[in-house]
């Protein structure tokens, strides 16, 4: 498996403990794969096309960020240096989200937008074509093997040496990260122009153009965005597990995926709730059922959730007034 | 001068079925043109014609005497057509104000922006009251009310109206009749299509009657009122 691996609980010996040390685990990888469902969720949104090709733009931004800190430390960039480790994951987080933003829009504007008036499966099955394409990208670009992502940054416990529970100042990174991002992607989707004209898109395009909205740069804003979410995610998820391959785009992809969908596809506080409960669903099965049951189980709580809430946790429930 | 719009011979369709066999229209600067006619007589496709919707197969479309047919929707609006289009295409999960917001999207003079809204607001005071309210959670009356005022928000020169008294308590159609009526004074051209072809009549100017994708007559609303076919056809005697 390369996809989320999960640190050692072992110094959590009570009952308590191991419980919050899941949970803590189940809460960090929940962020990673919210800031992943992001991407799916939004691009739905706007024009009701599940993008499988997101998960491996995610991927191939891991492997950019994986180039750039082998050119990084050739060069003899000092990563023990902790002002030039943060100004170098500073960088990484600029130049990745915008190379993914980059392809995420040239994929659309090449494969999806000329099918935008054809049949919904016709760019549904070019998706999944994309991400055939994009994962033999990744394979040519860095082999079949799992590769090794340098650990930059310390597993040193912020709680101290001897607490139960382990958060190590690389949990703290994830955080630290995931959630400003997702703080600004909530202001700007509530609070600025753009953002209320990208809501008001995906409501009613129709209505959106009789308003003056350029759907098609409002589209291609939704999957820059979606984009660069899935390279902030790249960044992090290569410093947080070390080991990327070109396997992990689908791996991680399917699981984003279906975090949007039990939050509630199309709805953007729904995707983060439903990373945080696959996260949590995924430690917790590890943890206390065994690591081979934690894929079933994920999905045995998504049909559950949507036999009772066909439209996930937080999905509109539509219903129109005449 | 130009009119303010032509339409002029325009057809149009949606697949091989061709709704729209050669309409003409003309709307004048500062005048009320009602366009009337039967269920599926091709009024809503006209209105989705001008504003750039539904792309003609043949015509043209001038605006202040230029061709705009085949620019895009959101083109149209910025030079002031705005349409308040049928079914009242309200943003559901969007608060009423935001809606309103919307409405100015093609505009950047904040300050005027601000002006409208609270006009807006005095025009229609129930969408004051319901200004945090999401917009699917109005009734149908209010709806219709939000999205004429979000048609105005962009500044119309000319407003293109689909049925706004389709479904309403007969109050609610005479206030909104009446917002449009003190707009027209104050300069704003209107094309309106309504079933209800009397009351359209007696607010309008001019008027066009609609069969079938095409344009059968046109006089005068007066004329038309008084007209025997109109009368037999249309207005129920």
């Amino acid at each position: 498996m390369t996809s989320l691996s999960f640190l050692a609980a072992a110094d959590a010996s009570g009952l308590w403990e191991t419980l919050g040390q899941y949970t803590l685990i189940g809460l960090t990888n929940g962020m990673l794969f919210a800031l992943i469902a992001l991407g799916y969720t939004m691009v739905y949104g706007i024009i009701e096309l599940i993008n499988f090709a997101h998960g491996d733009v995610f991927m191939l931004g891991s492997f950019l960020a994986l180039a750039m800190i082998n050119v990084m430390t050739g060069r003899d960039w000092d990563w023990s240096d902790p002002q030039m480790l943060w100004l170098g994951i500073g960088l990484l987080l600029l130049v990745v989200p915008l190379f993914c933003a980059a392809l995420n829009v040239t994929i659309d504007r090449v494969v999806y937008k000329p099918l935008r008036r054809a049949p919904k499966l016709a760019p549904l099955v070019s998706a999944i074509g994309v991400s055939f394409v994009l994962m033999n990208v990744g394979l040519l670009w860095g082999g079949a093997a799992d590769r090794h992502f340098p650990d930059l940054i310390s597993r040193q416990n912020l709680l101290g040496d001897d607490a139960a529970i382990g958060f190590t100042a690389k949990d703290l990174m994830v955080v630290a990260i995931t959630v400003p991002i997702m703080a600004a992607l909530t202001v700007f989707v509530k609070a600025t122009r753009l953002g209320k004209a990208m809501r008001a898109t995906a409501q009613d395009p129709v209505a959106a153009q009789l308003m003056g909205i350029n759907i098609d740069r409002v589209i291609a804003l939704t999957f820059a965005l979606g984009g660069a979410l899935a390279g902030a995610a790249a960044v992090v998820y290569g410093l947080y597990i070390n080991t990327v391959s070109y396997q992990m785009g689908f791996q991680n992809g399917l699981y984003a995926f279906t975090a949007a969908v039990l939050g509630g596809i199309g709805n953007i506080p729904g995707a983060v709730l439903g990373g945080l409960v696959i996260g949590l669903a995924r430690a917790f099965g590890s943890g206390y059922v065994g690591e081979r049951w934690t894929s079933a189980l994920v999905f045995v709580i998504l049909i559950a959730i949507l036999v009772f809430r066909p439209a996930g946790l937080l999905g509109a429930r539509t219903r129109e007034k005449v | 001068m130009p009119p303010l719009l032509a339409v002029e011979d325009f057809y149009a369709g949606y697949g091989p079925i061709e709704v729209l066999k050669g309409i003409s229209i003309e709307v004048q600067p500062g005048e009320i043109v009602a366009l009337i006619g039967s269920n599926g007589a091709g009024k809503t496709s006209t209105l989705m014609g001008i504003s750039g919707c539904l792309r003609p197969s043949r015509g043209r479309v001038l605006w202040q005497g230029r061709e705009i047919q085949g620019l895009p929707a959101h083109e149209i609006v910025c030079r002031g057509i705005c349409h308040a289009p049928e079914g009242r295409k309200i943003f559901p999960r969007l608060t009423v104000l935001e809606n309103l917001q919307m409405g100015a999207f093609s505009r950047r003079d904040t300050k005027q922006i601000e002006r409208d809204l609270q006009r807006s607001f005095e025009l229609f005071p129930v969408l004051a009251q319901r200004r945090g309210q999401a917009g699917g959670t109005l009734s149908g009356g209010e709806q219709q009310m939000l999205a004429v005022a979000r048609a105005l928000m962009g500044r119309p020169t000319l407003l293109l109206l689909d049925e706004p008294s389709l479904g309403l308590a007969p109050l609610i159609v005479v206030k909104i009749f009446e917002v449009v009526r003190q707009l027209n004074r104050e300069g704003m051209a209107v094309l309106l299509v309504e079933q209800a072809a009397r009351m359209a009549l007696k607010l309008a100017h001019r008027g066009y009657v609609m069969e079938i994708g095409r344009i059968t007559m046109t006089d005068r609303a007066e004329a038309l009122l008084t007209d025997k076919r109109v009368q037999d056809a249309y207005l129920g005697e």
